[in-house]
């Protein structure tokens, strides 16, 4: 089958980059991304129902406007998180959920609670402190930024809009 | 002669291995090579409060282990060669502390075993050390924690993704004794064809084992049959079969021998869920100094050639755009009495 | 009532569907995936479609990190239509308040109360 090319020392792998990493491509495993999709969007989905099923709970046993509501319900949601977060158990979920525990509000607070709980080894202000927002900070600065060209965009086709003082 | 071809060493007086240890931590004790291992700790954080506190403690216990069982004490060694994955090889450097021999610090990511063992095999066949004790630590939890994300952090890691061995390996040397020679190694020069996920370091340090392999043979004008087993360190699924590709490719008979990868050989695919396999600097060297060694003492191998594989990248130069260089470290170890 | 948990689920499902697609199509990971929709949702709203996406779906609009996108753009523009332009600074994090102070209290305090597992 193959015959020993004997090689100059040195002379190494005879593969351009090009040609390699076209061959590492294809050696990848395929994803289930069909599987991936269904596990995010039920657990996606089902977070979202407890955040609903909250959501009513201020509206109804804590006379809470509609309006209103969301905010305690965020609050609510980011301390469950943040209790699984602690037990260990929400990166096991996790792993079988994908974006279905990481794009609702609990991926972001499951975000600063593991950097904080895992950083507590470099003490509270340094290690808790500095290092919170090691995966959240991304997501506040972008969204941020975002709201802030946005809101200009939507300025410059809405001038009138501009209240109070210039 | 101690340099032979272009990059690698024979080691004429063969050096031996007198004594070995390899600790690990609970996860790597439910894998198929749990009966080969010194110690399995129940904890993983080893009774310390943090990971890199575990991890150092996981390299002193080897390292005594070794010595103990090589009937000597750490005063008696030379030199220590030893590195892992921490910044600054803090694992090694603390547990040198502790242990008060001369220290010999060395960086090759999960290639550190490999490396270790051949700088140390060097300076005992050169008379530069009577004994010298290679030895290597790695941490899941250190290492996450460092290269990825925090340990309670929930991201779904890809099929390509391999998993940090928790544990350490060591092995002291001398120039006589009953026990394995080494008798060969090849350094390996760094190779890099681009890859930049970090998520696949297999497919990314594929190319540096079979450019390693190539050169050793080369050197040595050695055929892969000289071997009853040719491993390479961590390449596990996706890069062995990268570098079975490779070495087509290259019209390299690695048919002729057996080869396998430690890294998937140390856990259970069916019940331990580690997506591509296992890394980490542990993983070559509690294998080889666990496994692989014990199947040579019961007459099952006679020649192995270790190729322990590492990535060199850090968190900056991933975030910098850059790709992954690689490299990889092969020893020759024969069963032996010298 | 029982609608609103229907859609509740249809549409935070489908949210966290579009991230999971992110992550295995376009290979990217959580924090860039995040940070990719906290956009979007700042877009969204500021075409005025996330308000009425609100409306209908309740939780499934206000649980997934697009709603951070909204508030943030949402707490601007009310301070900008009360007090001009500077407005936009003032008022960025008014809605969001709630869930930033939650979120780093109680992990400051999960790190006082629990040790990480590994």
């Amino acid at each position: 089958m193959a015959q020993q090319k004997k090689k100059k020392p040195g002379e190494g792998i005879g593969l351009s980059p090009q040609e390699y990493q076209k061959i590492a491509k294809q050696a990848e495993p395929k994803r289930n991304v069909l599987m991936n999709g269904v596990r995010a969007y039920l657990v996606g989905g089902l977070i979202c129902v407890i955040g609903q099923l909250v959501q009513t709970g201020f509206i109804e046993w804590f006379g809470f406007e509609k309006k209103e509501a969301g905010n305690p319900t965020v609050a609510v949601m980011i301390l469950l998180s943040t209790i699984l977060t602690g037990l260990g158990v929400y990166d096991k979920i996790a792993q079988w959920a994908g974006a279905g525990t990481s794009v609702p509000v609990t991926g972001f607070a499951n975000s600063m609670a593991s950097s904080a709980i895992e950083h507590r080894s470099e003490g509270f202000v340094l290690g808790v402190g500095g290092k919170m927002f090691k995966i959240a900070g991304p997501v506040i600065v972008c969204g941020t930024v975002a709201a802030f060209f946005v809101a200009i965009v939507y300025m410059i086709f809405h001038p009138e809009l501009a209240g109070g003082g210039k | 002669m101690l340099l032979k071809g272009r990059q690698s060493w024979e080691y004429d007086h063969r050096p031996v291995i007198l004594g070995t240890g390899t600790v690990v931590g609970p996860f790597e004790g439910q894998g198929p090579l749990s009966g080969d291992f010194d110690h399995i700790h129940e904890e993983l954080s080893i009774g310390q409060d943090s990971w890199e506190k575990a991890e150092r403690a996981l390299f002193e216990e080897a390292a005594q282990l070794a010595a103990q069982k090589a009937g000597l004490s750490m005063n008696q060694v030379q030199f220590l060669v030893a590195g892992d994955l921490m910044n600054q090889i803090i694992s090694s450097t603390f547990a040198a502390r502790t242990l008060a021999v001369p220290f010999i610090g060395v960086f090759g990511a999960c290639s550190t075993s490999m490396l270790s063992l051949a700088v140390a095999a060097m300076l005992v066949d050169s008379g530069a050390a009577t004994y010298a004790m290679a030895a290597t630590s790695s941490h899941n939890a250190s290492a996450e924690k460092q290269f990825r994300y925090p340990t309670e952090y929930g991201s779904q890691k890809p099929p390509t993704a391999q998993f940090t061995v928790t544990g350490a390996g060591a092995a002291l040397l001398g120039k006589t004794g009953n026990g394995p020679v080494v008798t060969a190694a090849t350094l390996g020069k760094i190779v890099d064809l681009g890859v930049k996920d970090p998520f696949n370091m297999g497919a990314a340090m594929a190319p540096a084992a079979v450019d390693t392999i190539m050169a050793h043979m080369s050197d040595l004008n050695r055929s892969p049959d000289y071997y009853d087993l040719i491993v390479t360190g961590d390449l596990s699924k996706v890069g062995y079969q990268l570098a079975l590709e490779l070495f087509a490719k290259e019209g390299f008979p690695i048919d002729k021998t057996v080869y396998g990868d430690c890294g998937m050989m140390i856990y259970d695919y069916g019940k331990q869920q580690v997506q591509a396999g296992a890394s980490g600097c542990a993983c070559s060297a509690v294998v080889t100094y666990g496994h692989l060694l014990n199947r040579m003492q019961r007459g099952e191998l006679k020649r192995i050639l270790v190729v322990a594989t590492g990535a060199l990248l850090s968190t900056i130069s991933y975030q910098q755009g850059e790709s992954i260089p690689c490299i990889a470290h092969a020893v020759a170890i024969e069963s032996g009495v010298n | 009532m029982i609608m609103d948990f229907v859609w509740a689920f249809l549409v935070g499902g489908a949210i966290c569907l579009l991230g999971q697609l992110m992550m295995d199509v376009f290979k990217l990971t959580p924090p860039y995936t995040m940070s990719t929709l906290v956009v979007l949702g700042a877009i969204v709203d500021g075409l005025g479609w996330y308000d009425p996406l609100i409306e209908f779906a309740g939780a499934g609009a206000t649980v997934p990190i697009t709603s951070f996108g909204n508030a943030l753009f949402h707490g601007a523009l009310q301070e900008l239509e009360r007090n001009g332009w500077v407005g936009i600074l003032t008022g960025m994090f008014e809605v969001t308040s709630a869930g930033i102070s939650a979120a780093i209290i109680f992990s400051f305090l999960a790190a006082l109360v629990f040790r990480p597992k590994g």
